[in-house]
C-alpha cells in the first residue's frame, strides 16, 4: 500500500487533535506517515500511533522556527521527493495553507483547501460561499495536496507500533528570508479549544463589550468563548477568538449567538454548528434565520437569569 | 518606491452566489465587487504612499471585463495606476495558474513590494501570495496584522493561536495584510473624479509571454466534481424577553447540556 504523508501539530510534547483527524482520514488513502516538525519525544510517537500512523518522521532544523513557513515547505518537498506518497494532508490552519500552497508550486501538485472530508478515491468536500454551498472535488495532477479543516471529521483510532525517524533536510537560503524575530506567546485559557468545544458561547455588538455574562455561560456549560468581528474589530474581544471568515470556523454541538446580528461574514464560521441559539434584541436580525431557538431580547437580562438558573440546578 | 496591490473583483458576499455548469464561480448572475478584504492591501500601500516620499500604487488585477469594476473602486481610493490583466484563457484558472500569471505580471512591473489581502472572499484559499513568493523567490511576510516599511525594510506583526509574531523581510518583498490591519479608506468625492484619469494599462497571456493552453479550466490541477446548494434549514422557534429564559433552560437540559 502506498504512503500518505500529513503533517501533526503539536505542542511539546502533547498532539493536537487535528493530527488524529488527518490520520483518520489518511488511512482511507494509504499508509499514514507523520511528519513532525520540532524534536520528538516517545509519547508523540506514541500518539501517532494510536491512530495509525505506521512511521514518524522528525525534522529539526533550527531554520523552521526562525524563518516563516518557507522552510517547511522546503522540508516537506525533501521529504515527499524521497517516498513519492499517494497524498499529503495538513490541518487548513493560515500556516497550514500557506505551507500546502508553496509545496504545491515545488511538488507540481494540485492543491484543495479547507475539505471537511476526503472518500478513498480521493474525492474532497468543502463547504463554501459561507457554508451555503457543497463542493465535490479532486486532484487531477501529482501528489494531491489536500488541507483539512480542524474538527470536520471525528479521530478514529487504529493502533500501530510506528517507526520513529529523524530525517535531516537542507535548507536553502532562498527559504530563509522571513525572518522571525520576536516571539511573543499568548496567554493560554482554561477554556476548551474554540475550534474543539462542544459548546461555543459567542458575543457581539449586542455586548457593548461587556463580555462577562457571555464568559460565565461559557464557563457553566464547559464551554468555549467566541466573538464576531464587530466585537474584536471594537477591541472588546481578541482576534483569536473571531468567529467568521477572516477567523475561525467552528461546528460545536452547541452554538449560542449573543448579540450577534449574524452578518454572512458571521454565519461563513458558525452556520454548520449542529443547534444554534440566538439572543438578539432585534427580531428582524438575520442570525434567527439559522437558529434553532431564537430570542428576541436583552442579552443582559437573559443571560444572567439563564446563568442563575443553571447554578441552581446544579445545586 | 514602486507598490503593485493585487486586487481580485469578487461576487459580492451578501448577494446570491452560485455556481456556473462548469463548476467555476458564476460571476455574471450576481454583481461583484472589489473583495473586502483587498482593500485592506489598498489601504496599506495608500498609508506607506502618505508617509514615504515617491510612492506609486499600481493595483493589479486579473479577470474578466467586469474585473474593470475592481480596479476602478482601488483607483478611487486613491492607487495611481492599474494594469488589467484580460484574456478569455484565463477562465476557470486554479490558485497554481493564476499565481503564475500574477508572477509573470510582476516581473514586468518590476516593484519593491507587492501588497495582497489576506485571502480572497470567494475562493478563500489564501495561498496566492505564497504561491507568487516561491516562483519570483522572493521573502514572503504574509497575514500581518501591521505593516510597515522603513529603509528598504518591511516588518509584520502575525498573530496566530499560541504567539504574536514580528517578522522581517528585505525588499523586494510580497506581504499579505488582514482585516485587523485597519479600517480602508472611502472613496472621496476627489478620488471620484481624480481616478478617471488615471491610467490603466490592459495586457493579455500574450503580453507575458504565457502559453494560453497552460491555464484556465483544463490544465487546473483540480478538478469540480459537483456543486450543491446546501438545503436551507427550517425556521426554529422564536420566544420573546421573559419567555426566553425558561425556553433557554428547556433546550439546555434537552440536549443534556445541564
Amino acid at each position: 500500500m502506498s504512503e500518505v504523508l500529513i503533517v501533526a501539530e503539536h505542542a511539546e510534547s502533547h498532539v493536537s487533535k487535528p493530527a488524529f483527524e488527518l490520520l483518520t482520514l489518511a488511512r482511507r488513502l494509504g499508509d499514514p506517515v507523520a511528519v513532525i516538525f520540532g524534536q520528538t519525544e516517545d509519547t508523540v510517537a506514541k500518539a501517532l500511533g494510536e491512530y495509525g500512523a505506521t512511521r514518524v518522521l522528525s525534522v529539526t532544523d533550527p531554520a523552521i522556527d526562525d524563518y516563516l513557513v518557507a522552510p517547511k515547505a522546503e522540508a516537506l518537498a525533501q521529504i515527499a521527493d524521497s517516498m513519492q506518497p499517494a497524498a499529503i494532508l495538513i490541518t487548513s490552519t493560515p500556516e497550514g495553507k500557506e505551507v500546502a500552497g508553496r509545496l504545491a508550486v515545488k511538488l507540481g501538485s494540485g492543491l484543495i483547501t479547507d475539505a471537511t472530508e476526503i472518500a478513498a478515491d480521493g474525492t474532497t468536500t468543502q463547504s463554501v460561499f459561507a457554508g451555503n454551498w457543497t463542493v465535490r472535488a479532486s486532484v487531477t495532477h501529482g501528489a494531491p495536496i489536500i488541507t483539512i479543516k480542524p474538527n470536520a471529521v471525528t479521530p478514529e483510532a487504529a493502533p500501530t507500533e510506528p517507526v520513529m525517524e529523524q530525517v535531516a533536510v537542507t535548507i536553502s537560503d532562498a527559504a530563509k528570508t522571513a525572518r522571525v524575530v520576536n516571539k511573543e506567546p499568548k496567554k493560554s485559557s482554561a477554556r476548551p479549544e474554540l475550534t474543539e468545544a462542544a459548546v461555543v458561547v459567542s458575543g457581539g455588538r449586542g455586548t457593548g463589550g461587556d463580555f462577562a455574562a457571555v464568559e460565565e455561560l461559557a464557563d457553566v456549560l464547559g464551554g468555549a468563548v467566541g466573538a464576531s468581528r464587530a466585537a474584536v474589530d471594537a477591541g472588546w474581544y481578541p482576534y483569536a477568538y473571531q468567529i467568521g471568515q477572516t477567523g475561525k470556523t467552528v461546528a460545536p454541538q452547541l452554538y449560542i449567538a449573543a448579540g450577534i446580528s449574524g452578518a454572512i461574514q458571521h454565519r461563513a464560521g458558525m452556520q454548520t454548528s449542529k443547534a444554534i441559539v440566538a439572543v438578539n434584541k432585534d427580531p428582524e436580525a438575520p442570525i434567527f434565520a439559522l437558529a434553532d431557538l431564537g430570542i428576541v431580547g436583552d442579552l443582559h437580562k437573559v443571560l444572567p437569569a439563564v446563568i442563575e438558573e443553571i447554578k441552581k440546578r446544579k445545586g | 518606491m514602486k507598490i503593485v496591490v493585487l486586487a481580485k473583483h469578487v461576487p459580492d458576499a451578501t448577494g446570491e452566489r452560485t455556481f456556473a455548469a462548469d463548476g467555476t464561480v458564476d460571476r455574471a448572475s450576481s454583481d461583484g465587487l472589489l473583495s473586502e478584504l483587498d482593500e485592506y492591501a489598498v489601504e496599506q500601500a495608500l498609508q506607506i504612499a502618505d508617509e514615504l516620499d515617491d510612492v506609486e500604487v499600481t493595483v493589479m488585477t486579473l479577470g474578466p471585463d467586469d474585473a474593470a469594476d475592481a480596479i476602478k473602486r482601488a483607483l478611487q481610493m486613491g492607487a495611481s495606476a492599474a494594469i488589467h490583466i484580460i484574456d478569455d484563457a484565463v477562465h476557470g484558472s486554479d490558485a497554481l495558474a493564476t499565481s503564475a500569471i500574477l508572477a509573470e505580471a510582476i516581473k514586468k512591473v518590476g516593484p519593491d513590494l507587492v501588497i495582497c489581502g489576506m485571502a480572497s472572499t470567494d475562493g478563500t484559499m489564501g495561498v496566492v501570495p505564497v504561491m507568487i513568493a516561491e516562483r519570483l523567490s522572493w521573502p514572503a511576510a504574509t497575514l500581518g496584522a501591521t505593516l510597515s516599511v522603513a529603509d528598504d525594510q518591511v516588518t509584520i506583526r502575525r498573530d496566530d493561536d499560541v504567539a504574536s509574531l514580528t517578522i522581517e523581510v528585505s525588499l523586494p518583498a510580497i506581504v499579505s495584510v488582514t482585516d485587523q490591519s485597519g479600517e480602508a479608506r472611502y472613496p472621496s468625492m476627489r478620488g471620484i473624479l481624480a481616478a478617471k484619469k488615471k491610467p490603466v494599462e490592459s495586457w493579455t497571456l500574450a503580453d507575458l509571454d504565457i502559453e494560453p493552453s497552460s491555464v484556465g479550466l483544463n490544465a487546473a490541477w483540480s478538478k469540480v466534481l459537483q456543486t450543491s446548494a446546501r438545503p436551507g434549514k427550517e425556521p426554529g422557534r422564536v420566544v420573546e424577553d421573559e419567555d426566553g429564559v425558561p425556553a433557554l433552560i428547556d433546550f439546555l437540559a434537552a440536549g443534556k447540556y445541564i
